[in-house]
């Protein structure tokens, strides 16, 4: 991992967040917030219920306009784009409260997941092609839903439709994942497999994972670069060791351990 | 493939039926050619209502734009539009041959589905970016607004309407109503069939379960919204060209632009199931059936017995027919793997779902 990273640390971040500031009336969720993502890395971004991660990840997808601050994908600034067009570009995020589409079949709901990157209109009326098929099949396989594939998403346990989730988000052949909290009900003996996943998904097919999580041995064990918000601001940035033995992030968030 | 073949035979069956039509029941044939028409109200209004979860209550105004437009360019063919509507009733000296007859129905029925269709396309421009009951709500406004500015336009006859070219003696309209409404169901059913196997249907179902989500994919929402409403108005429209043709006389209140109507293809849809490509055809074939046994047997109650309908629906089938059979027998809805060709190549260590079960 650690040489993956030093030669692709030439290349600019995938994605720079930069002084970023979002208000909701008086209410300051995000006050000069500045993160980079190299391409190829996981990066793990904390802190505690309030800090203000989910209207990061909010804002950097085009689902909330930013107040201030710029926001950097690719070489292109895209803080005005569109959630759809920035998903388009490669920049794709998982919901914390899980979303699928509850009355469709899980293939049905990986077939419309593939990417609408230079699609036009006229794409969509044919049947979808055997080989989309197939990748969909196979990453029902990668995430063990495979044998549920002809259910309804929406009789799928919370756990198991947290996974259907990843996998769309994998069909769509996204540059990079926004994933908020991967983990969150999912039991213990799953989370391990879905953290292999997650770094499968990294290694094999080269996307970029930037993760939040409160489950602390999962993301100081999956992401090689922390970020930890309190309150809105960027509290400390390090390595996991640097990060789980930082005195104000312990203050603030990890607790005496 | 047990199902493709049942879907099959029942169109088959649908088509014999229609295609006998005239001979088992030539005094009812106005009335039939009417259910083929109003199958064609209730599909078109499911792709966005049902398969879109947009409803819409202004559909009927593609079906009178279709009406409008149809008679103007069938009149316009062969006579000067105002003078012909300023004669109310297009007078003795407005006659048309068969041939004229003929060419202006050609023209019409196709031109006033485009028009509906560009309708449907501005108007989605301006009311798609709504959701839910908003976009229900401006609908509803727009179909009473277009109603008053269709009673006000002397061109197309005003307040007292329009008279559809008069059929010279020779011709028979009912059957030759009759059968353009068949076939407009017919290929109506066949287009909404391949749009539904289509990934198009996908993308629409999801705007359905989740709009957001479908946005946070890249999908063009709007994009596919607008294109299910205007397959909508497409449909809607011309099957308001035939109906005014039928009807022989466009009233903008009454007949083009009639309220009841605009409710009816909505229920028909609900009654036989949204978001399903038999429902409304059965929802259709259901409700046109009682509807006209109630106008028959119970004239003076007929609007309570259709009110007392309309909440027996609602009550005990709020799927609809469809999904009341789902429910009943879902032995016959079974999977489509079962007979899909892609259970054959289970990829290997399918084994590894087991740690999913326990998720």
């Amino acid at each position: 991992m650690r040489e993956k990273r030093d030669w692709q640390v030439q290349d600019r971040p995938l994605l720079e967040v930069k002084n970023l500031t979002k208000r909701f009336g008086g209410v300051v969720a995000n006050h000069n917030v500045s993160l980079f993502v190299e391409r190829g890395t996981i990066v793990g971004l904390i802190g505690p219920n309030g800090s203000g991660k989910t209207t990061l990840f909010n804002c950097i997808v085009g689902q909330y306009p930013i107040d201030e601050g710029e926001i950097w994908f690719e070489g292109e600034e895209i803080s005005r784009y569109r959630t759809a067009h920035i998903a388009r570009m490669g920049l794709m995020r998982t919901f914390q409260q899980t979303r699928i589409f509850g009355k469709m079949t899980c293939v049905e709901n990986m077939l419309v997941s593939m990417s609408e990157r230079r699609r036009r209109l006229t794409d969509l009326f044919t049947p979808g092609s055997r080989a989309d098929r197939a990748r969909a099949l196979d990453l029902l396989q990668f995430v063990g839903l495979y044998s549920k594939r002809h259910h309804l998403a929406g009789s799928l346990s919370f756990g198991q439709q947290k996974l259907l989730e990843f996998a769309m988000a994998l069909m769509s052949e996204p540059e990079m994942l926004l994933l908020d909290e991967p983990t969150a009900g999912i039991n213990p003996t799953l989370i391990n497999g879905l953290v292999d996943r997650l770094r499968r998904a990294n290694a094999e097919l080269g996307i970029t994972l930037l993760v939040i999580e409160h489950n602390m041995r999962v993301i100081m064990n999956l992401a090689e670069y922390i970020y930890c918000l309190a309150h809105g601001e960027m509290l400390a940035s390090g390595p996991p060791e640097e990060i789980r033995n930082d005195q104000r992030v312990i203050d603030a968030y990890l607790g005496a351990t | 493939m047990n199902r493709k073949m049942a879907q099959l035979l029942a169109l088959a069956a649908l088509f014999g039926i229609g295609l006998l039509g005239p001979w088992l029941a030539p005094s009812y044939i106005s009335q039939f050619a009417q259910l083929w028409l109003f199958i064609v109200l209730a599909l078109s209004w499911d792709i966005m209502g049902g398969q879109t979860g947009y409803n819409s209550f202004g559909n009927i105004i593609f079906f009178g734009i279709g009406m409008y437009v149809s008679a103007v360019a069938q009149v316009g063919l062969v006579w000067p539009v105002a003078e012909y509507t300023a004669a109310k009733g297009g007078g003795t000296e407005f006659v048309f041959n068969a041939d004229q007859i003929h060419a202006g129905l050609a023209l019409g029925i196709p031109l006033g589905g485009l028009v509906a269709m560009l309708a449907a396309i501005v108007l989605g421009a301006l009311l798609l970016g709504m959701r839910g009951h908003y976009f229900a709500i401006a609908t509803l406004g727009l179909a009473v607004a277009t109603a008053e500015l269709a009673a006000g336009w002397d061109y197309i006859g005003a307040g007292s309407g329009m008279v559809t070219p008069t059929l010279p003696g020779d011709m028979n309209g009912p059957v030759l109503f009759y059968y353009l409404s068949l076939g407009l169901a017919i290929v109506t059913i066949l287009v909404f069939a391949w749009v539904y196997s289509t990934r198009f249907r996908l993308a629409i179902n999801a705007i359905r379960d989740d709009e957001d989500k479908a946005e946070a994919l890249g999908h063009h929402t709007t994009r596919n919204k607008m294109t299910a409403w205007a397959i909508s108005a497409l449909f809607t429209g011309m099957a308001g060209a035939i109906y005014g043709n039928l009807s022989g006389f466009i009233d903008p209140h009454d007949i083009a632009f009639n309220a009841e109507i605009g409710v009816w293809m909505i229920l028909m849809a609900i009654l036989g199931g949204k978001g399903t490509l038999w429902g409304p055809i059965i929802g259709a074939i259901v409700f046109f059936i009682s509807k006209e046994l109630f106008w028959t047997y119970l004239l003076g109650w007929q609007r309570v017995a259709l009110g007392l309908l309309i909440v027996i629906i609602v009550v005990f089938f709020p799927e609809g027919i469809m999904g009341w059979v789902r429910e009943r027998w879902p032995h016959l809805f079974a999977p489509p793997h079962l007979d899909d060709e892609e259970d054959d190549e289970t990829p290997a260590g399918a084994d590894e779902d087991k740690e999913a079960a326990h998720a």
